[in-house]
């Protein structure tokens, strides 16, 4: 079972309270591996948390004069990392429906940056979700989850059919697997510190 | 190979629409990832609600994110922010003081949490 829910917390799971949390969104289309990814890496048995949206809908409504509210759950899966004494990394799932951003915005305040997955096999779907990702204002880097029948693209290739900017990250990656995917984060994570004003220690 | 994504790009048209939805969470500022502690445990907890009272029993070993909570006890987190607010008025708990995570990582942060990874 993959993010299930309740139960108590097992041995280990609670901090002390003053630790320094961090968060990073991996974020990605339909099946992707987003929440293997986060069971890959998480230090705790990864759990589920919803969020609930009240969102007015359309214009059509507005000019109608009575705007028609209605919720939409999302369930975020999340895993945790303790990083050393003081420093705690929350993975979260997102989901890359637009429909879904003003839950990511939230999500995504105060966020390190993002991890966006990718099938090659259906690149396109990632397009929206690097648009959103985009539009939150992260910084990101693809990982490119391979599958038996992915087709052989180049990282190039992917780039410009991406239309990657020329400094973002894409690396290849096996969300099953641990050390494959913790390089993934250390590329996402060495990219944003390129991305800081030089220091003037 | 695909069709690219600036030629595709269904992307964001509508976003506007969708962000139009207004988002007001009752108490925005217990973020995903802050960490809730008990602050007294002692304190009378009459007055409190069955799923407040859940929560310092959660608590109650020690720290846990707002996610992890809402995750434990299935609470949906816009209804544990509300109920966190309180219980936070009422002295009840206390925060690692990032109501929300850091706004601009600093170097220094970053290099910590690069480092380990490295170390994982
Ligand atoms: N070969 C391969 N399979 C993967 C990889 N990542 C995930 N999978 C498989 O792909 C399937 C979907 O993975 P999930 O982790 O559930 O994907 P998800 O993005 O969380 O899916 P949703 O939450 O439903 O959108 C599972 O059967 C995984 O075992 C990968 O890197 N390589
Ligand atoms: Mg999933």
């Amino acid at each position: 079972m993959r993010g299930s829910t309740t139960s108590n917390p097992a041995e280990g799971t609670y901090l002390r309270g003053d630790e320094t949390t961090v968060k990073i969104l991996v974020a990605g289309p339909f099946s992707v591996g987003k929440t293997t990814f986060i069971g890959t890496m998480s230090q705790i048995r990864p759990l589920k948390t919803e969020e609930v949206m009240t969102a007015a809908s359309t214009a059509v409504d507005d000019l109608r004069g009575r705007p028609d509210k209605h919720e939409t759950t999302v369930a975020l899966d999340f895993g945790r990392l303790s990083l050393n004494d003081k420093l705690v990394l929350y993975l979260f799932g997102a989901p890359g429906q637009e429909r879904f951003f003003p839950i990511l915005s939230h999500l995504a305040h105060g966020a390190l940056g993002a991890l966006v997955l990718v099938d090659t096999r259906h690149l396109a779907q990632s397009y929206p979700v690097m648009g959103v990702v985009e539009q939150l204002g992260l910084s990101y880097a693809i990982a490119v989850n391979q599958f038996p029948d992915s087709p052989p693209y180049t990282a190039d290739e992917l780039r410009a059919a991406m239309d990657l900017p020329a400094d973002a990250p894409l690396v290849f990656c096996d969300a099953r697997d641990q050390p494959s995917s913790k390089q993934a984060l250390i590329r996402l994570v060495s990219y944003l510190l390129t991305l800081l004003p030089e220091s003037t220690p | 190979m695909t069709a690219s994504r600036r030629t595709r790009g269904p992307g964001l048209v509508g976003l506007h629409v969708v962000t139009g939805g207004r988002y007001e969470p009752s108490r925005n500022h217990f973020d995903f990832v802050t960490s809730v502690c008990l602050a007294n445990p002692g304190l009378e907890r009459t007055g409190l609600t069955p799923e407040q009272r859940r929560v310092l029993e959660l608590c109650q070993p020690g720290a846990l994110s707002v996610a992890e909570v809402g995750a434990y006890l299935e609470l949906p987190l816009s209804v544990l922010r509300i109920l966190l607010a309180d219980l936070m008025e009422r002295g009840h708990i206390t925060t690692n003081g990032k109501f929300y995570a850091v706004q601009t990582a600093d170097r220094q942060l970053l290099e910590a949490v690069l480092e380990g990874l490295h170390n994982l």
